[in-house]
């Protein structure tokens, strides 16, 4: 891993062919002028071919984080590198290999659909002129949008013009994709068309950072995942790992709770609560599990439902940040 | 492994800084707004032609500016009137508007964080919206000119015309003097251009930009006309907007004309570079 560590601009030209991290950052830290402290410290670890989910509240300093890997914000201090160079410093040789929806989309009212990627195609430096008409309808058609591509941007829905957004991101092959909150707008049938979408993009070896606020989208798309509140890293890792922090929790549904309650406390189950028709609490271990079921029989608990509560993603944030997931204050 | 093409790094700059210089004049051409402006700039010659056809009808003529006494005579002075008139105020204003808006509308719209991953490259994008200003203000002229130029050919005689030195010279002579002076106007111009750019890095309002704009124009013209100022007068950027008329004379009179282009090009190379510093080194939150 140390070989691919690049602490400054000098080495970017040698730029490596397939480092194992498409987004590495350390100690990235940006404190506004104001003095606020947007992000703290930062030690980021995305790995090439992952579909990454960057998940926080609101303010928590997930849009900062992607401006500064973008090169629109320099950091106060610590270094983020973006397929393998660093920026802002690489901005024009890394930046083409990137396709980016920030903070939503951002059109021009008064031209087409198809006439706003032109643009921003024309905007590349190291895009093809002569192939540009046929990239621009390729976006399109990929994100539904061929029928309204005349249409002025102005009369486009939100869900069209995140849609839009997208389809700029996709102009060309890419191999980061940085979405931030890339279903926002749309209908539960235009995120899962785009779900799909990003499913299909990782597919192709696109490595997709997706920022978010969602946690059962980052649950249903990502592979790895990383936790931001109040501008510091809680915490980072497989979607997998994460979730297995928040161990599942045994429910048995009962008309008996007192009597329930009683023979689950003596097999030192704990963290038990209860209300009207259920008990649940955290079970020593799943090899428990039959014995505990034997002993609440035996005990004459009329047993309605006897299960483990798999844990999510929102039992792990709430365990690691001891809080609900609201808007950072 | 990566997925872009290597080109030859002088080839992608020049070929690629066309591409978004001609979608820079797409998007600046094709705005309701440009063209409102523009269509405004070509009715005043029509307004100052009309008033100036029946005010000699009626009363016979008398005093006037250097240029309007002449219009009756020959059509193609009804250009230099109007240039006159329009230079100091109204093509000033809608300069001030297409460079104000420059960087700081696409701020506003949120569009410049995108433009700017695309990546455009900073320095490459204000070169390209100075480019794009530059071109608009020879646009304007050129509304201002022709217009002016088919009017007065409607409502006046044309044919040899009489310089502002008394010399006689023929059409041809006339129509090429016009078309220089209209270049000169254009660059005239410059300097507000590079004002209005570095104005336009500094907010993320289009509107606040623009208003700035306009507002600095007009001050420097007041200051302009203030006696005890005399001592700055000659460095502001609109003292010599009017020393066009010096190339109506036989010979044509260069110095405050070069003076003028001069100032124009210290004003560019002074903000152009404000704005450089400001824009590439700015951090993009809009």
């Amino acid at each position: 891993m140390a070989l691919l560590e690049q602490s400054d601009g000098r080495a970017a030209t040698s730029r490596p062919a397939a480092s194992a991290d498409v987004i590495r950052t350390s100690g990235l830290t940006k404190r506004f002028r104001g003095g606020q402290l947007a992000v703290d410290n930062l030690d980021l670890t995305v790995p090439r071919g992952s579909v990454f989910g960057f998940l926080g509240p609101n303010g928590s300093g997930k849009t900062t984080t992607i401006r500064m890997l973008m090169g629109l914000i320099a950091p106060t201090a610590g270094v983020a590198t973006v397929l393998g160079e660093p920026m802002p410093g690489a901005v024009s040789s890394v930046l083409p290999r990137v396709g980016a929806l920030i903070e939503g989309p951002a059109l021009y009212g008064f031209l087409s659909g198809r006439d706003n990627l032109a643009r921003i195609d024309a905007a590349d430096p190291t895009t093809d002129p002569r192939t540009r008409s046929r990239r621009v309808d390729e976006a399109l058609d990929r994100v539904g949008l061929t029928a309204a591509a005349g249409k002025k941007a102005r009369a486009y829905s939100l869900g069209m013009k995140q849609r839009l957004g997208l389809a700029s991101a996709l102009l060309r092959p890419r191999e980061l994709l940085v979405l931030d909150e890339p279903t926002n707008g749309l209908d539960p049938q235009g995120m899962r068309e785009i779900r799909a979408l990003i499913r299909e993009v990782a597919a192709d070896g696109t490595t997709v950072f997706l920022s978010s606020h969602l946690l059962d989208e980052i649950e249903h798309v990502c592979t790895h995942a990383a936790v931001m509140a109040k501008g510091r890293l809680l915490v980072q890792g497989t979607v997998a790992e994460l979730a297995a922090r928040a161990s599942g929790r045994l429910v048995v549904r009962t008309p008996d709770v007192a009597l329930a309650t009683e023979v689950l406390t003596d097999r030192q189950v704990t963290d038990l609560t209860s209300d009207e028709d259920r008990v649940s609490g955290t079970p020593l271990g799943e090899q428990e599990l039959p014995k505990l079921c034997a002993a609440l029989v035996e005990a004459g608990v009329r047993v309605h439902g006897f299960g483990v509560e798999r844990g999510t993603l929102e039992d792990a944030f709430v365990a690691l940040t001891g809080e609900g997931f609201d808007v950072a204050g | 492994m990566s997925l872009v093409e290597t080109r030859p790094a002088a080839v992608v700059t020049v070929g690629a800084s066309l591409s978004l210089f001609r979608s820079e004049l797409g998007l600046t051409f094709r705005r309701a707004r440009t063209i409102t402006l523009l269509g405004i700039l070509a009715a005043l010659p029509v307004l100052i032609g009309v008033v100036i056809k029946s005010q000699t009808d009626g009363s016979g003529g008398g005093g006037g500016p250097a240029f309007i006494a002449q219009v009756t005579q020959n059509g193609l002075f009804l250009v230099f009137t109007s240039l006159a008139v329009t230079l100091p105020i109204f093509l000033p204003m809608t300069v001030g508007v297409v460079a104000g808006d420059s960087i700081a509308g696409e701020a506003a719209s949120g569009t410049l964080r995108y433009l700017l991953v695309a990546p455009a490259g900073r320095t490459r994008l204000l070169a390209v919206k100075f480019a794009a200003g530059m071109t608009f203000c020879l646009a304007a002229t050129l509304a201002v000119a022709l217009s002016a130029l088919a009017t007065g050919a409607a409502l006046f005689p044309l044919g040899q015309v009489t310089l502002l030195s008394g010399d006689t010279v023929g059409p041809g002579t006339a129509l090429f003097r016009a078309v220089l002076i209209a270049l000169v106007v254009a660059a005239s111009l410059g300097g507000l251009v590079a004002i209005g750019l570095f104005v336009s890095t500094l907010t993320g309002s289009g509107i606040a930009a623009m208003a700035t704009t306009v507002v600095l124009v007009i001050t420097v013209q007041i200051l302009d006309t203030f006696p005890q100022l005399h001592a700055i007068q000659p460095y502001l950027f609109t003292h010599h907007w009017l020393s066009f008329g010096d190339l109506l004379r036989q010979p044509i009179y260069w110095d405050n004309v070069l003076q003028n282009l001069g100032l124009q090009a210290v004003y560019v190379a002074v903000f152009g570079s404000a704005a450089w510093a400001r824009f590439t080194s700015r951090d993009i939150t809009a």
